[in-house]
């Protein structure tokens, strides 16, 4: 089918070029559809964040989405190449004492249940896989499907496949109507379906969106090849992660291929300063060296931050604009958009063409918190 | 955190060298707190630099004796991690990390080697001109060893008759630049007497105008040397080649601090401050200018800053002359075009991370580059790579993330220890 009509740019034109626009570029182009995607080139969360592939499970709808993501990545990454350093590096959920060791056994039940293999890797089998983490944890879940890869370019690789059928253009957006979008150079662009997966930068676009920026640090060590194996998180880590005010840090260490250590995670609300605030960050590192007793003696090289764009149940939005028709959502997706980009793409394409959705869209649907009903009592429930 | 001190003066210096020293003693007749911060070992900055292969001149000498006087705090081999807050500085050495509390602050960070890249630059054997007098004046031996100098610049002809007083042969100095700027430089060079003996001095029979270098060959390490003299090409063999095209002012620091830049060096007004109150600079990070116009604007940052206003303006004049001196330098050893194409395709531009050419032509800018072929992603935090792609493409310096160098997680751990006891 053909939606392109006779003015319009292109079949769908999409508004971001990092991961979540660019594999929705690359989705709704494997189904024959021209694409012109529009990015102003200030880069978002795409660049600053880990690149970590995981199954998250707060909530069955997260669940679904992440796993269901999780297994596309999987038929992806063998055709990624080189440069998107795709390793299939797993998981290790990490049991500081009994009480998380439960938390272990309850998220395995539930991993279980949406067919996400993972294992009970005990004390000293643990010490044997990491002789980094300090000896006295009590064991950790290991997730097999879990990864990392490098999200700048596997967002600029997913732009360049399907035949031509994606142009990106920079250009900076700076109003939506419906199925119609302006350029600030001026001129309006027209076409059957504008999709906005542009983050942060919705704010300007959609001002009665409740989107929030949640700030995060990040910090990468020199070269220290084989010193850790896989992407280490604290069980503690959701927590911290769904703590809705204050500033939380917890410990995620990701491996990178250069051998580098890639350390986060801290949270904090309602900032949009970039800056690295060194409180914040020496937190998290106290954090991640109470993990790793050996981490103050490492080098760092360069520290940065970015913003995670959440909406208030920290799920995405999913869809169609419900007051404006022509318009689509890709946006919210909070820390967890490299790993959520895959599923999110084929949801937003089978629902734009009408095929049966991959899994439930219920929870994602737009009028939770989009358009004039979302802003009647009782509508978000 | 077991080796971390809070440190607090009155005046932090940030350099050792001619700048940094000279400021350092204007600014100590006011009998304030002074701290002198400098990541070298031995004071003297690049051109005073001290070693065991130098015998100093008698003014760096008598410059060096502010850093002993009790109202100074000297921190040598002291690294800048980062701006922690405004009026203070985190620092580590080799075992300890400060917090250092500052009322006023004078940079004096001095200058970097251009280098740009060529076939083979990256090849054991290879440095920059100023490389290989500070490798000479640290002890490397060179005696005996056949050594090719090119580029730009007057450093060419100091680090010639460095490496010839160690003992090395110096086959060839290669300069860029043609014969009729080398003759105006040369007639000009009359309104500084000092300069022009000192060129007398340090000329040598083996200078080549209009020359370059093309490629460095070798299996493991340096060879040959493929030079262009005029229309000529030749091929020489040589042990070591000492290869850079002038200095850059450091402005990294000064970048962090949100200090503005004008002609990339740190903008300062009449009185060396910065676009920020209270933030002073002085010496090659304003400019690259020699070590004489370093001394005079050390000595009118250190007065300024001291409130000495009248004994400061009295060293307009006085500097007003080397600031010419440094624009003589500047107009007569301008790169001609072909020295920003001898790199090739494949030639890595990035030694860090390993990027050619190729891979950067194909961006757009600096942000673009670093995140998809991490350029200047490495430790140097693209320090070498960044000069390079300014001179190669023309896109701005990369904004400095912190640590500024790279730093032990310890001393980035330090800065929030009140926050959790």
């Amino acid at each position: 089918m053909s939606l392109q009509a006779r003015t319009a740019a292109a079949d769908v034109v999409i508004v971001g070029a990092g991961i979540m626009g660019a594999m929705c570029a690359y989705e709704l182009a494997s189904r024959g559809l021209s694409i012109l995607v529009i990015d102003n080139g200030t880069g978002g969360a795409t660049g600053a964040g880990m690149g970590h592939l995981v199954v998250m499970d707060d909530n069955p709808a997260e669940l679904a989405l992440s796993r269901y993501s999780i297994a596309l990545w999987n038929t992806l990454r063998k055709r990624l190449p080189e440069a998107c350093a795709y390793r299939n590096c797993g998981t290790l959920w990490l049991a500081a004492n009994d009480e998380e060791c439960g938390l272990a056994e309850a998220k395995q039940a539930r991993l279980v249940e949406y067919g996400a293999q993972s294992e009970w890797i005990s004390a000293s089998a643990l010490r044997q896989l990491e002789p980094m983490l300090r000896p006295d944890l009590a064991g950790a879940l290991k997730v097999f499907d879990d990864g990392i890869l490098y999200a700048p370019a596997t967002a600029r690789w997913l732009l360049h496949q399907q035949d031509g059928r994606i142009t990106v253009q920079e250009g900076d957006v700076t109003r939506v109507e419906g199925n119609r979008l302006c350029l600030s150079e001026g001129g309006w662009l027209t076409a059957p379906a504008i999709l906005l997966a542009n983050g942060l930068g919705a704010f300007r676009l959609l001002p009665d969106v409740p989107l929030r920026p949640k700030k995060g640090h990040l910090l990468i060590t020199d070269r220290y090849p084989a010193c850790i194996n896989h992407q280490l998180v604290e069980l503690g880590y959701a927590a911290s992660a769904h703590a809705d005010d204050g500033t939380s840090v917890a410990f995620n260490v990701q491996p990178r291929p250069t051998g580098q250590l890639l350390i986060g995670s801290s949270r904090q609300f309602d900032t949009l300063d970039k800056r690295v605030e060194f409180d914040v960050l020496g937190r998290m590192l106290m954090r991640a060296q109470d993990y790793l007793p050996g981490l103050g003696e490492l080098n760092a090289i360069r520290g940065w931050t970015g913003f995670r764009v959440a909406t208030p149940d920290g799920l995405p939005l999913l869809g169609q604009h419900p007051d404006q028709p022509g318009l689509w959502l890709a946006l919210g997706h909070e820390g967890l958009g490299v790993t959520t980009a895959s599923g999110s793409a084929r949801l937003i394409a089978a629902q734009l063409l009408g095929e049966a959705p991959p899994f439930d869209p219920a929870p994602f649907r737009t009028e939770r918190f989009v358009g004039v009903a979302s802003h009647t009592p009782g509508a978000a429930a | 955190m077991k080796n971390h001190k809070t440190l607090s003066c009155d005046i932090a210096i940030v350099g050792a060298g001619p700048a940094g020293l000279a400021a350092a003693r204007a600014a100590s007749v006011s009998q304030r707190s002074i701290a002198v911060i400098d990541d070298n070992p031995l004071p003297g900055g690049q051109i005073w630099r001290d070693g065991p292969q130098v015998s100093q001149l008698a003014m760096a000498k008598d410059y060096r004796r502010v850093l002993s006087l009790p109202t100074v705090r000297y921190l040598p081999g002291t690294r800048i991690v980062a701006s922690l807050a405004a009026g203070a500085l985190l620092l580590e050495d080799a075992q300890t990390s400060y917090r250092l509390d500052y009322e006023q602050l004078i940079l004096c960070c001095g200058a970097q080697e251009l280098l740009l890249p060529f076939p083979g630059w990256t090849l054991p054997g290879v440095t920059g001109a100023g490389a290989l007098q500070a490798l000479i004046k640290s002890g490397a031996s060179v005696a005996g060893e056949r050594v090719l100098i090119a580029g730009s610049g007057p450093l060419l002809l100091a680090s010639a008759a460095t490496a010839r007083a160690a003992g090395a042969l110096v086959s060839g100095v290669y300069e860029q630049t043609d014969r009729y700027q080398l003759i105006n430089f040369g007639v000009g060079l009359l309104r500084w007497p000092g300069k022009l003996a000192q060129a007398f001095k340090l000329f040598s029979t083996r200078y080549r105008w209009r020359s370059h270098v093309i490629e460095a060959m070798g299996d493991r390490r340096l060879e040959a040397v493929r030079i262009r003299q005029g229309d000529a090409e030749a091929v020489i063999a040589c042990d070591r080649l000492a290869c850079g095209f002038g200095l850059v002012p450091n402005t990294v620091l000064a970048q962090h601090l949100g200090c503005s830049l004008e002609d990339n060096a740190v903008a300062v007004d009449r009185y060396q401050q910065t676009s920020q109150t209270g933030i002073y600079a002085a010496g090659e990070c304003t400019g690259v200018g020699g070590s004489e116009l370093a001394l005079v604007e050390g000595e009118v940052a250190g007065l300024a800053a001291t409130g000495k206003v009248e004994q400061a303006q009295a060293l307009f004049t006085h500097r007003a002359y080397w600031q010419r001196f440094a624009r003589h330098v500047k107009e007569h050893f301008g790169l001609r075009p072909e020295i920003r194409r001898l790199a090739r395709v494949d030639t890595l531009i990035c030694r860090c991370e390993d990027v050619a050419l190729s891979v950067l032509a194909e961006e757009q800018g600096w942000n673009a580059a670093k995140l998809q072929s991490r350029c200047g992603m490495g430790a140097c935090q693209g320090r070498i790579c960044g000069s390079i792609a300014r001179e190669l493409f023309g896109w701005s310096l990369p904004e400095p993330r912190v640590p500024l160098v790279p730093a032990r997680i310890e001393t980035l751990m330090a800065c929030s220890e009140k926050d959790m006891s």
